[in-house]
């Protein structure tokens, strides 16, 4: 589709939304702490400290846990872990939406009513069933697989990597519904139909013509797929499921956090900060969402 | 009318029964059994304990013989809670879940068609900002956070309300607003999205030209189109709501049945789930059809049953 010259570009038009150029701010200074931040911090802040439950002070500016971790470092590690699992599960989602909802809105007929049944089916099954026997099931598969492949390194890893799998693997059927959708729409346009009279092969239509026309509205649910992922992994690290100790996350965190709020006596620093500093992410992420919903989604 | 109405029940069985048998094979093909984390038991006990819990024979027969007894209306024993049936255990259960799920729907619908159409009303007012604000971040806020710290503010510092358990009616407020506030946010945003989209068709003009007070308009004419997506989203929010949530009754220390989910799956307690699961299912498919009924009653252009 040909845009007018005198169109401002999608990138222009966002950073002239207020709310989108303060949620990119927020998302870049999130992900540089995350990344860049605990080597920064003292050498001291990763180390087992003495001082247990001591509340925010110059030396440990979000105060520390049970076992005198500084809650600084653990909230940036944990945000390393919750932003990787976040985007890496929304990529799989992504891909195995798209593929989907692809396949099934370009073939059509009997084939699509079949993938769509199978859709309805699946957000029939309570989610938290799939995941959690996902979860149970594989981990051990997970950690003898890749000793098979001789990627010992990982095996540390091996519950991230079952999570990223279990989660991109729940959440795709909304973009497979909304892909679906939008090829429906762009194969009654003209302009594939002319692709096809020209005697273009399948492949080519659907990589030339449909999946440029794609990427406007897989961009937007992949903005808002990523804090539902991040969302996801804090409710399993609650139950216990989700990353396991000495790693950290968001979700592990808090959970420790909730646990320290009780009659006798409140921890409150070990709740508000990584709740603070995880509710600003998802909130920056949804905001950037809704704002590239708005300039690129053609329905509105 | 009828015809529909009897076409859709049977897809419905139909859903409920593929995801019946998706749980049942799932949990059964899982590794580990409802036995396996016990010491080591004589093979005599096992097979014994097997066919007590009908767990003998192929695993076709299993299947077979649990349909056999779901259609009879016996959802079997618990593999858990040694001794008692998973009927049993719901009767127990779900009165107190459901009480609560109805008041955190109740909220949630009220609540969210409100803010929604508020903020919707106010367009471009600095007041909207700050409704759509709040709704993005109560969806941001996991329930295990909210629950917490509403019991920091409202229960230790401020002394009002009771901090958990289950004891008279105020003892329902905070977990009720912990399980609803995602859900008054995510309908808010609904209804004021598809408020703003039905407030610029060519219909409410004519109704603004001919002199129609603001309320009029929305009320009778905006509200029955403008409402829904947020009807359709009714099915899924019962569904959850119903069937409770394991984070707000551990937090608030409920006895209801929304850990039933989480530990069944874990103990390989395949009859308690497959009892939650026909809970929900049933729960969902059933508001399912009534939302695709309201439709045709709320917009007139819509016709199920042609």
């Amino acid at each position: 589709m040909s845009r007018f010259p005198d169109h401002p570009s999608p990138w222009r038009q966002l950073l002239r939304k207020p709310s989108a150029v303060v949620s990119l701010v927020v998302l870049v200074l999130v992900a540089l702490a995350a990344f860049i931040g605990p080597w920064l911090l003292p050498e001291s802040a990763s180390q087992l400290g003495n001082q247990q439950y001591a509340p925010p002070s110059w030396k440990h500016p979000f105060g520390t846990d049970l076992h005198g971790h500084d809650l600084l470092y653990r909230v940036l590690s944990g945000a390393r872990v919750s932003l990787i699992v976040g985007l890496a599960g929304a990529l799989v989602s992504l891909m195995i939406g798209t593929t989907w909802g692809l396949i099934s809105g370009y073939v059509g007929g009997r084939v699509d009513a079949a993938m769509m049944r199978i859709v309805e089916i699946l957000y029939a099954v309570p989610r938290l069933i799939i995941l959690l026997i996902a979860i149970n099931a594989f981990d051990a598969q997970m950690k003898n697989g890749l000793a098979a492949i001789h990627a010992e390194g990982l095996i540390p890893y091996s519950r991230i990597l079952i999570l990223i799998l279990s989660l991109g693997f729940i959440e795709w059927l909304t973009m497979a519904r909304i892909v679906r959708g939008q090829v429906l729409a762009l194969k009654a346009q003209p302009f594939i139909t002319a692709a096809r009279s020209l005697g273009q092969s399948h492949p080519k239509i659907i990589t030339r013509h449909l999946l440029p026309n794609l990427l406007g509205i897989v961009i937007i649910y992949l903005t808002l797929t990523v804090p539902a992922v991040i969302l996801d992994e804090s409710f399993l690290s609650f139950l216990g499921l989700g990353i396991e100790a000495p790693q950290a996350s968001w979700g592990s965190l808090l959970a420790d956090g909730a646990q320290a709020i009780n009659p006798v006596r409140s921890y409150w620093w070990l709740l508000v900060f990584p709740a603070a500093i995880m509710s600003a992410t998802l909130l920056a992420l949804n905001f950037l969402g809704d704002a590239l919903r708005d300039i690129l989604d053609p329905r509105r | 009318m009828l015809a529909f109405v009897l076409r859709r029940f049977v897809t419905m069985l139909l859903v409920l029964f593929c995801v019946v048998s998706i749980t049942f094979f799932l949990i059964r093909l899982a590794p580990g059994g409802p036995f396996s984390r016990e010491r080591a038991i004589p093979p005599a006990i096992e097979q014994a304990l097997l066919a007590k819990y009908k767990l003998d024979g192929t695993l076709w027969q299993q299947y077979t013989g649990y349909l056999g007894d779901l259609v009879r209306g016996d959802l079997r024993l618990s593999t858990k809670y040694r001794g008692r049936s998973v009927n049993e255990l719901l009767a127990q259960t779900l009165p107190t879940t459901a009480l609560l799920g109805s008041i955190a729907f109740v909220i949630a619908t009220v609540g969210g068609v409100t803010l929604g159409g508020w903020a919707a009303a106010r367009r471009g007012k600095p007041d909207e900002t700050a409704a759509m604000l709040l709704a993005l971040l109560a969806i941001s806020i996991p329930t295990f956070v909210t629950g917490p710290l509403l019991i920091l503010l409202f229960s230790l510092y401020l002394g009002w309300l009771p901090v958990g358990g289950l004891s008279g009616p105020s003892s329902l407020i905070l977990p009720a607003l912990t399980l609803a506030g995602p859900y008054v946010a995510y309908i808010a945003r609904l209804t004021r999205t598809s408020m703003l989209e039905v407030l610029g068709h060519d219909f409410v003009r004519t109704a603004r030209a001919k002199g129609l007070p603001q309320w009029k308009i929305i009320s009778k004419h905006v509200a029955r189109i403008a409402l829904l997506p947020v009807i359709s989203f009714l099915g899924p929010l019962a569904a959850h709501l119903l069937t409770g949530s394991i984070v707000v009754e551990t937090i608030f220390n409920i006895p209801g049945a929304g850990g039933f989910f989480v530990h069944s799956i874990q103990n390989r307690d395949g009859f308690l789930l497959g009892g939650v699961v026909i809970v929900y299912c049933t729960v969902l498919v059933l508001l399912n059809l009534l939302v695709d009924i309201a439709y045709t009653w709320m917009d007139r252009r819509i016709k199920l049953y042609e």
